[in-house]
């Protein structure tokens, strides 16, 4: 019999089961797909081509993970650099954003405006990270731990100092646009950063709530700096290879292509899974990387739980809205007026806010972008081995996609994915014909090949409304759930999205101190 | 529920007893129940309520809120949704039972009818299609507002039996307490359960509007020499307090309807204990509700029996040091129990049997208002509880 078993091998599992196991327990994780990583892997597709099939980029990923999981000796390697951002403009003069410094036809008051601007939005970010690092405060009369828990909030807060205090007051509420409208001019750079501020979710960049979304993140930080990406080599599957190395050595027990059809019940009591296989595992503790949804209305079962919160379940939004677009291409793409050597930066299409915000506009009613935003990434730049010789592997993250589709995702899928390659032929001229494999991860493909409900990456929205002790719904909140011996672990919990290991880490040290909703 | 598209021009509908009770409503008193005009009075409060001690009252049920479940989960969903276990109500049988919300606190209290095999009935008195919707997540269940297609009466008092006897319902004498029957009439079926508000002998009697006027003149005709009369809302309020029977809105705020927190109360803080069941591996409630059982309850429901003959209305209730607590949830003098009685809501650990207390009770006479402490004792079980209630067959039949 096991002490827990982790149901998911996304990074968050392995995060929560190395943790586990480093504690002494007895784990074991039941992954339903045939390699470990969830939507954190690389895999191939085409002819000869691989790719990070979900996240391509590593931004988020906490050091405090790296060190204590001593993940660098269980070969993590984010690579030799961070990358630049380069924000595209169709006519080749594109703005090249490399930590706080702008390259490009940048005016000097943006140019200072961009530095006061990333530093404020890097201080309100660590704080943010602060609380990332522990559970949230419960919103609950009575325990003195929870008034210390609001008290070290509200303290985070006024160290900011009088200044930053109300500023972040004022807009972590609200939309990015009206924040940018206030500090700049340039829309190539406008459009980049409100492009950070809604990815991966249902807003626009007037939105109410893409600020914080911006904030959350920039609060990861690679070689100590915010804001920046790393492009690993091997693809973020090596990220997750690494980090199932590290839970296997710790004693972790890993087993892949075993699908969870229910969770098992002692009376009241989480006790273990049943398999699509029929195989029956007992455990002390269920430990669930699946989505809010999946895990309770499927896994567990509406009826199983109380109505109130059965309802606020079912009521978390989690309808994805990225598309993710593979490319085998013959050769390295050019892209108009583009340094070559910055190919294989972090390419964004999102030449203004306004952009962005008629694309959303699409979204809002149920059809996909026209003109969507993207984010480019060209892996096989700096690691060859992802694409025979000379070819390359184009990576993108496009957005809008809407899950529920008006008319389904069946007939608009190639329609999308031409879309697509020809906008990319408007920013790179030639670049259609250098195709040789493609493959479109619509959300709905998203949802089916990586389990998560409604292809929503970040296993619901990453809005005030399903954050910190509201992430995925009241009384789920702090990793306990109503269920005893049942613990959520994944992205649909604090602090949520991206691939950060910190949902996973917060977890275990609620299963390990025997926490309770 | 499909409306009239004229729908919004009528609030409030007569019953479909209307044409017979308006003409026996001598008072002319009537009053809004949900969609419906339910008499006040129809003659005079105290010899309506002896209606249903001394012979038979009927009162007018319709405007009940009725809910048919069906589906093949109706039994694993009504489980669910209530505190109690369902499954021990077999076909043709009723049971009485409350629900609660996910802090366990108490949203409404109700009868279920296991009507027929995969068919049950949930009656209360408040509008609960929207809970039950909301408790309807993840089962395969069919939940229908029949409020408007059934109707109903209530047929009480000791020669209840004898009454619809009289009318050919036959046999109706063998039915037990909670048993419910289908009978036939006029081509259509009338449902017959013994169940009631009263605490006496009585029945209630279901069908569609379309049999109400036979059934009322057919019911009156059988009932004439068993004196039979109308009841209106004042009366089954007496009968119910006797009877020591909660209402939601008087004794208890209906959870969904709360701001406050510390205002609702828990089926233990109804005295309800019975009817809550933790053996069932999940219900709405049940986490809190063993919390409560665990680290305890902050109110206990007492039954108040008080020195004098005024009524208590809302009074506080004081302990001897002169402390308030608790509050008279419903008063009145009992005319067959001849006391001064009430519910009251008292703070834990006050409320034992037997604990004597201080009861504030103004009153006016001739527009002067007056105060008394009357002392008064907690009691056990109900005020009035007469043995042929649960006699089967009852005497005179």
């Amino acid at each position: 019999m096991y002490d827990a078993i982790i149901i998911g091998a996304g990074h968050n599992g392995l995060v929560c089961a190395a943790y586990l196991a480093k504690a002494g327990r007895k784990v074991l994780v039941l992954e339903a797909n045939d390699r470990v990583g969830g939507a954190a892997i690389t895999r191939s597709f085409g002819t000869g081509f691989k790719v990070s099939a979900g996240a391509h980029l590593i931004n988020l990923l906490d050091p405090v993970v790296i060190d204590e999981l001593k993940l660098e000796s269980h070969g993590l390697d984010l690579g030799q650099k961070t990358l630049k951002t380069v924000s595209l403009s169709h006519k080749g003069q594109h703005l090249v954003i490399d930590g706080d410094q702008l390259t490009g036809q940048v005016s000097d008051e943006d140019r200072s405006a961009f530095a006061d601007y990333k530093a404020q939005m890097t201080r309100f970010s660590r704080l943010l990270n602060k609380l990332h690092l522990r559970p949230p405060p419960r919103l609950k009369p009575g325990r003195l731990s929870d008034y210390l828990d609001l008290l070290r909030v509200g303290a985070g807060l006024r160290r900011l100092g009088q200044r930053d205090m109300r500023d972040f007051l004022r807009i972590a509420g609200i939309n990015i646009y009206d924040v940018l409208e206030e500090h700049f001019d340039n829309e190539l750079l406008k459009g980049a950063l409100a492009f950070d501020a809604v990815l991966g979710n249902h807003l626009g960049p007037r939105s109410n709530g893409s600020v914080l979304n911006a904030l959350h993140r920039s609060s990861g930080r690679i070689n100590d700096d915010n804001g920046t990406f790393a492009s690993p080599p091997g693809g973020v599957g090596a990220v997750s290879e690494a980090l199932a190395k590290a839970a296997v050595a710790l004693g972790a027990k890993i087993r892949t292509g075993a699908p969870v059809e229910q969770l098992m019940f002692n009376g009241d009591t989480a006790c273990g899974v049943r398999l699509q296989s029929g195989e029956q595992i007992e455990a002390e503790t269920v430990v669930s990387n699946a989505d809010p949804k999946r895990t309770f209305l499927d896994l567990v079962g509406a009826r199983h739980l109380e109505a109130e919160f059965a309802q606020s379940i079912h009521r978390t939004r989690c309808s994805g809205n990225v598309a993710k677009l593979h490319l085998g291409l013959k050769s390295l793409p050019r892209f108009t007026e583009l340094d070559p050597t910055l190919a294989g930066e972090r390419l964004l299409i999102a030449p203004s806010a306004d952009y962005l915000d008629l694309a959303f506009n699409q979204a809002k009613y149920g059809h996909c972008s026209d003109h969507p935003a993207m984010e480019i990434t060209i892996p096989s730049v700096a690691d060859p081995s992802l694409a025979d010789e000379g070819h390359h592997v184009l990576s993108a993250i496009v957005q809008y996609a809407p899950y529920r589709l008006k008319g389904g995702w069946e007939h608009a899928h190639e329609p999308f994915k031409k879309t697509l390659i020809d906008q990319l032929d408007q920013y790179a001229p030639g670049l259609s014909l250098q195709v040789i494999s493609s493959e479109l991860l619509t959300p709905a493909d998203i949802e089916a090949e990586f389990g998560i409900t409604g292809g929503h990456w970040h296993h619901g929205e990453m809005t005030l409304d399903q954050a910190f002790m509201l992430r995925p719904a009241p009384g789920a909140g702090r990793y306990a759930t109503p269920i005893d011996g049942l613990y959520l672990c994944g992205a649909g919990s604090h602090p949520g999205g991206g691939v950060m290991g910190l949902a996973g880490r917060n977890a275990a040290q609620t299963v390990l101190s025997g926490g309770k909703t | 529920m499909k409306l009239d598209k004229d729908h919004y021009k009528t609030a409030v509908y007569p019953s479909p007893f209307h044409a017979k009770t308006s003409v026996l409503n001598e008072t002319r008193e009537f009053e809004r129940w949900h969609d419906y005009m339910s008499a006040t009075r129809y003659f005079d409060v105290s010899m309506e309520y002896f209606s249903c001690r001394n012979s038979t009252g009927v009162f007018d049920l319709t405007a009940m809120c009725k809910y048919r479940i069906t589906g093949v989960d109706a039994l694993d969903y009504l489980n669910r949704l209530m505190t109690r276990d369902v499954s021990k109500i077999k076909v043709g049988r009723v049971g009485y039972g409350v629900w609660c919300d996910d802090a366990g606190q108490v949203v409404d209290d109700g009868t279920v009818f296991h009507i027929r095999d995969g068919e049950y009935w949930l009656c209360a008195q408040g509008r609960q299609y929207d809970w039950l919707l909301t408790s309807a997540l993840g089962f395969d269940v069919v939940i229908e507002d029949i409020s408007h297609q059934m109707t109903s009466l209530a047929v009480q008092g000791p020669t209840s039996c004898a009454t619809l006897k009289a009318m050919g319902l036959a046999e109706i004498e063998t039915l037990k307490p909670f048993g419910l029957r289908h009978y036939s009439i006029e081509d259509g079926e009338l449902t017959v359960s013994r169940t009631g508000f009263t605490g006496d002998l009585g029945y209630e009697l279901w069908m569609k509007p379309e049999l109400a006027e036979p059934v009322w003149d057919a019911l009156f005709a059988a009932g004439r020499l068993h004196g039979i009369k109308p009841m209106g809302e004042r009366a089954l309020a007496m009968a119910r307090l006797e009877a020591g029977f909660i209402q939601a809105w008087h004794d208890f705020l209906p959870a969904d309807k709360a701001v406050r927190t510390t205002h609702t109360r828990s089926p233990f803080e109804l005295d309800l204990h019975w009817l809550v069941d933790f053996k069932k591996p999940n219900f709405t409630g049940r986490r809190a509700l063993l919390e409560e059982k665990r680290n305890g309850s902050r109110y206990r429901l007492a039954r108040l029996d008080i020195d004098g003959n005024k009524p208590a209305h809302h009074a506080f209730v004081y302990n001897r040091q002169n402390k308030v607590i608790g509050i008279v949830t419903s008063a009145m003098w009992s005319p067959s129990a001849k006391a001064n009685i009430a519910l009251a809501s008292l703070d834990v650990p006050y409320g034992e049997p037997g604990d004597e207390y201080l009861v504030e009770i103004y009153y006016q006479r001739e527009l002067a208002w007056n105060r008394v402490m009357a002392p008064c004792r907690v009691v056990k079980g109900a005020f009035f509880d007469p043995p042929r209630k649960k006699q089967t067959p009852p005497a005179d039949c």
